[in-house]
């Protein structure tokens, strides 16, 4: 397994090997699926649309719709004008959705396709049906991370549908970030547990976690109605989560319909969650209900119980920025020591946030932004830990490095199912991820340790 | 057979009808040619490796899937770096299960997936400079024996000449270092793929190594893959019948074994699409002919086995073979028996690749299933009528742009394999050489043929026929199975397999099996849904004192039991429908 990974760590200045991230596009799929009614279309060639719903169905073991510009090499010559009046025109006669949400590739970016000149012109020439909607968002490949394109999606919702109607509402608008559907069902949970009154976009909920009803629903009932999407814009506040995947989007609002907004980092773990928890109810300026102090006195409850099995153990992490950070927050609030911590996506403040987590005590940490597993893989052999999280690609170093306990976190997870049903955010996520790291460590010491030591009770 | 095989099935011009009925009028004019009632006498001719259309929800992936996805990255020890944004490197990074189980001594590469993760510096001032880093970078890491270079699509728009880089590191390290255009515009489908790279692969590996493989019947099998250990199987096969294979081109296969293939006696073709480009370039340059195989069925496998047998014309070998093909059917008899009574007249639909919707209509034969669509999703039109097509076939705009190779015969090496007298004598013992006919002519009369298959021509061939199984990829398996319809998966094997030769086939018998008759699809509704009358409570009814007289009268004569309490339940109930 790896077998050609040794603990020698060279930088390298051209050559990814591994990565811990994948393109704009795909984040913009899947962003985009969280409006109701929404056909989301790649403006490329058609490989790139199958990669993402292939990769997304992967993750999701749910039907992925979306179409594609399907170019070939006269397209790619002659710019993607043609194509893209005939892809909608068939969407539109063919698959009828309310919205179609276009995102680029590094193609149609490198061609200069200019998709508002390309929705002016099929609107001026009467294609359009009435009442449906058109939006894009310019998502390069050579940009950033599939966490970018999420950003460039939400924001373009903004950018297109949020109005200001002069009436500020009683209701706030909440930017959940890149998180399964699950999460997102959970984010609303506590929120509207709190009594807060508020419109979330995008959310797939509902979209890619459906039931088996023996009837295929090319539209399934979740997502943010566009109706929902454009009050927005009349929202008193936006509650941002994640820096990476929702402030662009929070920005955009706030620059379009002067709506002010604060961020806060996905409720991952214990602290992330109070702050949550706590900047929804100032919004909604009510108490927190007894149910929900009883879930977070539960989450503290199961944490002194299992500290013993957790204390000082060391920890690799790799990931997407907004789940890593109040991932390795929660980390140390368990007394377990991140050592290795790895996001693919670039951006220097994951660093500094990070570090900032660790403090002194985790001085001799490796942290990295824009880094690869390959590299991960090296610190791992060089300094080891008890126990790695992160998505499903790490099975592989797990594996290499004498079945590493390891706990499957993120963006994917190819090889597991419970993600798209039980969520990893909340005082409930964080029990769950808490038993996650508890039984991968135990099962371990369960499968090796000497027989006189295998014990009934822990 | 069972009642099942007489289920009415709905008219296939209706069907066709209904497919095309909400297409636009340039739509529906192209749709129409790529969807067709069989003959099998005469196949008629289908729209095939043309471009799908713009905004059809398609299968179909592109050039770079299939050139570094299918083609050439099975091949385990080759370094394989894909030229580009970060996406496509990362998308075809251990997604196509091809296994590999490299010989001792060898490396092993695939679990590493290698871009140079273009930046926009790079899209705006080249990446040339970055691409020879990042092999100087690779060769420093792992010291392969050979680097490949794939093109994703904006490196032919911005003009990097990655063949070039390719040429300079080869002289720089010392090994064999060279690069596929293989940016996903190109063509129509993952079909230009593996002409780029049955091209790069004959000009850059094959013919490196001129040591013969020991073992008199040297074979190499062209066109599988591995998928799901498939490969391992037919190897396992071939050794027992004493069968040398050279190499598989490019299942479990090392540069090494790429290198020698030349040497080989025959090539056995299992995937026509992908490889067959291979075929001719070898049988041209050194003299190796063709057949086409299926090792996907029992059938199949036996027939291949013989024909392979009888081109070598050997009875030792000859009857090696009867003998492993007779204890491998009669191992495989009990399974056949005891699932095939399940499936038998059963409705299957395939809807994948370009060989395995054909290939896998033998395992659904030979379980009595019927299959009432098929269709490919990157295959040309001699997959479909079969070979004797090609002299017909125009060459459009897309093809053109796909090199073809100038190949001559090697002045040194070429080599006849059989004599003009051996040949003449196998043709006229019905051998036939250089041929494929093809999908249709083994599909029944009136069976859909639908090449590349939109989603919405499979939501209504699944509304109309309702079939058993459904066979087609990953992004349609969730939305054929959200229907109530079970899906297989036949890129990936659903993470199942192996399904070839003998092994293989007592496998996906009892993998249909178990999915055409799973409970899981009965249980789809829930009892109120069946049952939504309401009314249903418990009524008091006062028992009379339990005697032997009154006991039996309660009885209802047949000797069964009084009702319990959920039989009295169940009676005040109106009736409602059967349940399924």
């Amino acid at each position: 397994m790896l077998n050609s990974t040794t603990s020698h760590h060279t930088e390298r200045q051209a050559l990814r090997v591994n990565p811990a991230k994948t393109c704009q596009p795909i984040g913009a799929m899947y962003a985009a699926l969280g409006i109701h009614n929404c056909l989301p279309h790649s403006h490329g060639s058609q490989g790139c649309c199958a990669y993402h719903r292939s990769h997304l169905t992967r993750h999701f073991k749910e039907p992925v719709m979306a179409t594609t510009s399907s170019f070939t090499e006269g397209a790619s010559v002659f710019g993607g004008l043609a194509n893209m009046t005939q892809a909608l025109t068939n969407i539109f006669s063919i698959y009828q959705p309310d919205v179609v949400a276009v995102h680029t590739t590094c193609l149609s970016e490198v061609i200069g396709d200019d998709l508002p000149m390309m929705f002016k012109k099929f609107r001026e020439d009467g294609k359009l049906p009435p009442g449906k909607h058109l939006i894009h968002a310019n998502t390069p490949s050579f940009q950033g991370s599939h966490i970018t394109g999420f950003a460039n999606m939400t924001t373009a919702m903004v950018r297109y549908l949020c109005e200001k109607s002069g009436e500020v509402c009683d209701r706030f608008n909440l930017l959940p970030g890149y998180l399964d559907p699950a999460d997102m069902r959970e984010v609303k949970r506590l929120a509207a547990g709190i009594g807060a009154r508020f419109v979330m976009f995008p959310d797939t909920s509902d979209v890619l976690d459906g039931p088996q009803t023996g009837r295929f629903q090319m539209y399934p009932q979740g997502g943010a109605t566009v109706e929902e999407i454009r009050s927005a814009g009349d929202g008193f506040a936006t509650l941002a989560l994640g820096f990476w995947a929702s402030e662009p989007a929070a920005k955009e609002l706030e620059h379009k319909c002067e709506v002010p907004y604060e961020l806060v980092e996905l409720p991952i773990g214990l602290g992330a969650t109070d702050a949550f928890v706590d900047a929804v109810r100032r919004l909604a300026a009510t108490e927190v209900p007894g149910e929900i102090e009883r879930e977070r006195g539960q989450l503290i409850d199961l944490m002194s119980d299992m500290s013993q099995y957790l204390h000082e153990k060391r920890v690799a992490v790799f990931g997407d920025p907004d789940h890593v950070i109040p991932l390795v927050r929660f980390l140390v609030e368990l007394g377990m020591r991140p050592v290795h911590v790895v996001t693919g996506t670039p951006g220097k403040a994951f660093e500094t946030n990070v570090r900032q987590l660790l403090g002194p005590a985790g001085a001799a940490a490796k942290v990295r932004a824009g880094e690869d597993l390959l590299s991960l893989h090296q610190w791992i052999k060089a300094e080891p830990v008890d126990l790695l999280i992160g998505n499903t690609y790490g099975k592989y170093i797990a594996r290499a490095e004498d079945n590493l306990p390891f706990v499957r976190f993120g963006f994917p997870i190819l090889d597991r199912v419970a993600h798209r049903l039980f969520p990893t955010v909340g005082y409930r996520g964080a029990m769950r991820l808490v038993a996650g790291i508890t039984d991968a460590l135990l099962d371990k010491k369960d499968r090796e340790c000497p027989e006189e030591f295998f014990e009934l009770v822990q | 057979m069972t009642s099942e095989s007489y289920r009415f099935t709905p008219d296939p011009d209706r069907v066709r009808e209904e497919m095309l009925k909400p297409y636009p009028a340039k739509t529906r004019k192209k749709r129409e040619k790529q969807i067709v009632l069989n003959d099998p006498d005469s196949p008629p001719a289908i729209g095939a490796n043309a471009r799908t259309i713009p905004g059809i929800i398609t299968q179909r992936g592109c050039t770079y899937a299939g050139c570094r996805g299918v083609v050439i990255g099975p091949i385990y020890d080759i370094v394989h770096i894909t030229h580009g944004p970060v996406g496509c490197g990362y998308y075809s990074w251990l997604t196509r299960r091809n296994l590999a189980r490299p010989a001792p001594g060898q490396t092993n590469f695939m679990q590493y997936c290698m871009s140079t993760d273009m930046q926009e510096d790079e899209i705006i001032f080249g990446g040339e400079k970055k691409l020879a880093a990042a092999v100087r970078e690779a060769y420093a890491l792992f010291q392969p024996k050979a680097i490949s270079i794939y093109a994703t699509c904006p490196i032919g728009l911005i003009g990097d000449d990655i063949h070039a880089v390719a040429r300079q590191a080869s002289e720089e390290l010392g090994i064999n270092v060279f690069a596929f255009s293989c940016e996903g515009y190109k063509g129509v489908s993952q079909s230009a793929g593996h002409h780029i790279a049955n091209n790069g692969v004959f000009k850059h590996i094959v013919g490196r190594d001129d040591t013969p493989a020991d073992g008199r019947f040297r074979v190499n099998i062209l066109g599988e893959y591995n998928i799901g250990g498939d490969a391992f199987e037919i190897e396992e096969l071939f050794a027992r019948c004493g069968i040398t294979l050279t190499a598989t081109l490019s299942g479990n296969v090392s540069y090494d074994q790429i290198a020698r293939c030349h040497t080989a006696d025959l090539n056995a073709v299992m995937c026509h699409r992908s490889i067959n480009y291979m075929a001719e370039m070898m049988e041209t340059k050194y003299g190796i002919p063709w057949i086409k195989v299926n090792f996907i069925g029992a059938g199949s496998t036996a027939k291949s086995l013989r024909k392979i047998a009888q081109y070598f014309g050997d009875k030792a070998l000859s009857d090696r073979v009867e003998m492993v093909i007779a204890q491998e059917m009669q191992k495989l008899k009990a399974t056949v028996d005891e699932v095939k009574p399940r499936c038998e007249g059963r409705l299957a639909a395939l809807f994948v690749g370009g060989s395995r919707a054909h290939h896998y209509q033998d395992l659904f034969q030979e379980l009595g299933m019927r299959v009432v669509g098929a269709g490919y999703e990157f295959a040309h039109r001699d997959d479909y009528e079969g070979r004797a097509v090609l002299p017909t076939i125009k060459v459009d705009a897309d093809s053109r742009n796909i090199e073809e190779l100038e190949v001559e015969p090697d002045p040194v090496r070429f080599k006849a394999r059989r004599s003009p007298e051996q040949l003449e004598a196998l043709k006229a013992g019905g051998f036939t050489f250089s041929d494929y006919e093809g999908m249709m002519r083994q599909m029944d009369k009136q069976a859909l043929v639908i090449d590349d298959i939109s989603h919405h021509e499979m939501d209504k061939l699944i509304e109309l026929y309702r079939p058993d199984v459904v066979c087609c990829g990953i992004k349609e398996k969730y939305v054929v199975e959200k229907m109530g319809v079970p899906c297989k998966q036949l890129h990936s094997y659903d993470y199942g397999g192996p399904y070839a030769v003998f092994t293989g086939a007592a496998n996906f018998y009892r993998e249909i099996d178990r999915m055409v008759n799973t409970r899981v699809w009965k249980m789809i509704l829930p009892p109120w849904q069946k049952h939504p009358e309401l009314g249903a409570r418990p009524v008091f009814s006062p028992k009379p004192r339990k005697t032997r007289e009154t006991a039996a009268a309660a009885a209802d004569g047949k000797g069964r039991p009084a009702r319990s309490r959920s039989a009295r339940l169940e009676a005040i109930e109106p009736t409602g429908e059967p349940t399924c």
